[in-house]
């Protein structure tokens, strides 16, 4: 199988995957914040979204970098309270909240900034390397 | 003469090649250790070098061609063709991914030193040749 030939690919590689973890993070920032939403600009509650990632190799390539295939919306039922207070509560006096996991999303932002870091790393030990290969022969 | 030249450094020029395409798929590992089904790749680097080597004895794959006595028998190189393989998980995980972080973070630091190594050994070789040059 045919291997690229330039270091330059671990930079698109990297930043490919250093741009999907962020978009992941910006996806559970937005999980988080509307934890506790009861409804969107549609009237909806607001359900939780999770980013899907996928490989992106270029043509006739075996490896590649990272993309974001589609963000999915979180199917799992929605969280009822109890609340006749609230004007959104239906006749029984529940109000649909969004169906965002707290503890899952915290996990998924640990995990997201984890491997954000590991991709820094790479892109610095390639630099370093590259920066090393210039000077060969001085 | 010019011949003679690129004949002693073409061994360094064909492991520094495979090294930077083992450094590019290891760097694909660790960019997909979170992509659903992603399956981590490697290949053996002294498999992967001999075979370069005996490529490159044999003249290679893609000679020039030379119509006069005194043409020097040029090669096509530079092409990395190592065979990739996949890399048996430990642990595997519900996903369907066989990345596994450690793994592959020794893997990548085991490769980068073996590339600043050789880097190093090249360094000294030029050098080398540089200081019967100027004498």
């Amino acid at each position: 199988m045919p291997v690229s030939n330039s270091s330059l690919g671990i930079f698109d590689i990297a930043g490919s995957a250093m741009t999907a973890q962020s978009q992941r993070m910006n996806v559970t920032a937005s999980n988080l914040a509307n934890a506790d939403s009861v409804a969107g600009p549609d009237g909806q509650p607001y359900r939780a979204r999770q980013v899907v990632f996928e490989m992106a190799p270029a043509p006739g390539q075996a490896i590649g970098g990272v993309k974001v295939a589609r963000v999915v919306e979180d199917s799992s039922p929605l969280h009822m309270v109890h609340d006749p207070k609230n004007p959104l509560a239906n006749a029984d006096g529940y109000v649909a909240q969004s169906n965002v996991n707290v503890v899952e999303e915290m996990v998924n932002m640990i995990s997201a900034s984890r491997s954000y870091q590991a991709n820094v790393e790479v892109l610095n030990t390639a630099k370093t390397l590259m920066l090393k290969t210039l000077t060969v022969g001085q | 003469m010019i011949d003679k030249l690129d004949s002693t450094l073409r061994f360094h020029q064909l492991a520094l090649n495979l090294r930077a395409a083992r450094q590019e798929v290891l760097a694909t590992n660790i960019a997909h250790a979170d992509t659903p089904n992603f399956k981590a790749r490697d290949f053996d680097f002294n498999t992967a070098l001999t075979q370069a080597v005996e490529r490159g004895r044999q003249s290679g794959s893609l000679p020039m061609a030379g119509t006069s006595s005194g043409h020097l028998p040029g090669v096509a190189g530079g092409g990395v063709d190592a065979e990739l393989l996949y890399r048996a998980p430990a642990q595997s995980s519900v996903d369907g991914n066989t990345v596994e972080m450690d793994v592959e973070r020794v893997n990548f630091a085991d490769n980068a030193m073996r590339y600043e190594a050789n880097l190093a050994v090249l360094g000294s070789k030029i050098k080398t040749l540089l200081t019967a040059v100027q004498q």
